[in-house]
């Protein structure tokens, strides 16, 4: 066990794997000389050289692309989108490729790439700058979508990605970067798919999160328990596609509610999802109606208390929760 | 023929309201006052005012995340801008946009682009609109070296080309995208043979020679007044600065003597002494010129400073147009 952050942790995946399959290689935009936007590829163009940590012009579709075309070819590309805002500008490659050449081509062409993102607002840099994706991405069978939350499983995930033989969009929050934690150094590390993480147990309320919104979930629960004598249990989603619905399905029916954190939209977005789910395997159980704590129903802006005002945070939470336990 | 006096001074006072601007943004950024990413546009200049210099009331402007420059240039408010960048009220999107989304309709700058490549086709539907309103309108879309590996400049220069719009395509070409070496991020030397693919004129010229960009701006302009379709001027320039921020210097993606053998050719400086030769304006002349802008710079900085931050209403508005 190493304490490391979270984009160290990132990294030691990235080497661990290169060093274990030839068939890796990773392409990006300022991903070699300079070492990446968030560092996370910094060193590796020096270790491996130009032939498998590539940088690239400015040109995110044919960035993804290449990496779907070298898949057919028999290797396993990691392809870097510097953040997920740009990854609008690969959609149709993801989608209409990626995601769907397995079953179009009746399993003849299988797409094992891993596709890897920044997300998140917070930082000030408005609109167009500021997305959180991962519902969307999980909107689309074909796609794995994973989103780690603390370094450990931002490492096991990742080893975990270059394992599959389909598409893994992996999504790393911004925030997340610099966090600490421990870090397993056995290179056979690896965190499986589709396994939630109940990151803290409780009784009276499941607070569910994933990514950034993860630790807000967590900060909620430790004021509820400080102020108001609430127990809650966090659950880290870790991956949206596969969903560990399971363990969700078994948090609510202990504690009779649910709230659901998420940086996105709540209108169309995942976190719809899983309240859905969880009426249709828990309503019994339930003592309130699901809630969602989300973004503003609007595009981020730039101005530090309207970001603020429109982002999730941890006193929305505790405010959802006391809303439920009101009578 | 020779420019008059009242053109190179206008291209002159252009440069500098751009620079101090940007200087005085960069000393408020390195400070913290300043959030966000700002990309500053010091040693790029000539290039936005050589071409700004020819557009008047109705043409268009679509501009990069390296956008400051591009408005100033075209008259952009110093007041609006800073409070802009310090997330105000009165800022040019009342604190909602930021530096790499300033937009300023009534100067016809259609937005700095936050998305690399995101200017290109909206600047040829702003020309196509010019087109089709039969108006003798033009449109300028700045963009930089890197942007012009994104399919969307391709696209968009191929459209302008077959609907032979009234469009000026400039590229910086300060030679990097953020930290990668132009032959590192393509397989040319001159952007502006990429015209020849889309079936219209790409001219090169020296970005840091106001007078340059000036002429041949002047001759793509006319031309797409003409309806003789567009141009792809390509300018080849420098940033002093970093990506993002001010420091420029002492970084791993380019050496000091590089930078300081630009700095040798700092367009500004260029055409001062230029200026100064011709007997339009010496020395003192010059210094007097600065020390008005800088004045109205502390004075928009000032004001900016004390103006209100936005109502938190604010976030709610104009998610629709009613
Ligand atoms: C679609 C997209 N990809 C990546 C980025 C991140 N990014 C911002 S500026 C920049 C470099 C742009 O280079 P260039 O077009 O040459 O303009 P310059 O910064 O040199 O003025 C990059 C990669 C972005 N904003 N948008
Ligand atoms: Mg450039």
């Amino acid at each position: 066990m190493a304490i490391m952050r979270m984009r160290d942790a990132l990294r030691e995946a990235l080497r661990e794997e290169m060093l274990r399959d030839e068939r890796i290689f990773l392409m990006g935009e300022d991903i070699g000389l300079y070492g990446g936007s968030y560092a996370v590829t910094k060193g590796l163009l020096e270790e491996f050289g130009e032939e498998r940590v590539r940088d690239t012009p400015i040109a995110e579709s044919a960035i993804v692309g290449i990496g779907i075309g070298a898949a057919m070819g028999g290797l396993h590309p990691m392809v870097e989108i510097m953040t997920i805002n740009f990854s609008f500008l690969a959609l149709d490659q993801i989608v209409n490729n990626a995601a769907k050449l397995l079953h179009m081509s009746n399993g003849q062409i299988n797409v094992p790439l891993v596709i890897r993102m920044a997300s998140g607002g917070g930082s000030q840099l408005a609109a167009t700058h500021s997305h959180s994706l991962e519902g969307l991405y999980a909107h689309f069978p074909g796609l794995k979508v994973v989103c780690p939350s603390t370094p450990a499983d931002a490492k096991g995930l990742l080893k975990r990605a270059f394992r599959d033989q389909n598409t893994v969009i992996f999504i790393e929050h911004t925030a997340n970067y610099g966090l600490r934690g421990e870090v397993p150094d056995d290179p056979d590390f690896l965190v499986e798919f589709g396994v939630a993480n109940v990151v803290r147990e409780g009784t009276d309320v499941t607070i569910v999160g994933y990514s950034g919104s993860v630790h807000q979930a967590i900060r909620a629960a430790e004021l509820l328990e400080q102020q108001e004598e609430i127990s809650a249990e966090v659950i880290d989603l870790r991956t949206l596609r596969p969903l560990d619905m399971d363990t969700v399905i078994r948090s609510v029916k202990k504690t009779n509610r649910a709230v659901i954190v998420e940086d996105a939209w709540k209108f169309g977005g995942f976190g719809g999802e899983l309240a859905a789910q969880i009426m249709e395997r828990a309503f019994d159980w339930l003592d309130a109606p699901v809630a969602r704590v989300a973004c503003k129903d609007v595009p981020l802006p730039y101005n530090r208390n309207l970001e603020f005002h429109a982002l999730p945070s941890e006193e929305d939470v505790v405010e959802a929760v006391l809303g439920m336990f009101k009578e | 023929m020779p420019l008059s006096a009242e053109t190179l001074r206008d291209l002159h006072r252009r440069m500098l309201r751009i620079r101090l601007f940007e200087e005085e943004a960069g000393r408020l950024s390195e400070a913290g006052r300043i959030p966000g990413a700002l990309h500053l546009y010091v040693g790029e200049e000539a290039v936005a005012a050589g071409v700004a210099a020819h557009l008047g009331p109705g043409d268009q402007v679509t501009s990069t995340h390296r956008g400051h420059g591009h408005l100033v240039a075209v008259g952009g408010d110093f007041r609006q801008m800073f409070a802009e960048l310090f997330g105000r009220a009165t800022g040019y999107c009342r604190g909602k946009g930021g530096s790499m989304h300033i937009a300023d309709m009534d100067l016809g700058m259609l937005g700095a682009n936050g998305i690399v490549g995101g200017g290109p086709p909206i600047a040829v539907g702003a020309a196509f609109s010019n087109k089709y309103r039969k108006t003798q309108n033009v449109t300028a879309c700045f963009f930089g070296d890197g942007a012009s590996n994104e399919g969307s400049f391709h696209e968009a220069a191929n459209m302008a080309g077959l609907y032979r719009l009234p469009l000026i395509f400039v590229c910086e070409n300060n030679g990097f995208g953020e930290f990668t070496r132009q032959d590192r991020h393509q397989a040319i030397r001159d952007i502006a043979d990429r015209a020849a693919g889309y079936g219209f004129p790409g001219i090169v010229v020296d970005g840091m020679d106001a007078v340059a960009v000036y002429e041949a701006a002047g001759e793509a302009i006319a031309r797409a007044r003409r309806g003789e379709g567009p141009t792809l001027l390509e300018c080849k320039t420098y940033r002093f600065f970093d990506h993002v921020g001010v420091r420029g210097m002492g970084v791993v993606y380019r050496s000091d003597d590089e930078v300081r053998a630009w700095r040798e050719r700092d367009p500004i400086t260029l055409l001062e002494r230029r200026l100064a030769e011709l007997g339009i304006l010496d020395e003192a002349g010059a210094a007097a010129v600065r020390e008005a802008i800088q004045a109205e710079v502390r004075e928009a900085v000032a004001f900016a400073e004390a103006s209100p931050f936005p109502d938190p209403a604010a976030l709610t508005e104009d998610v629709y147009a009613s």
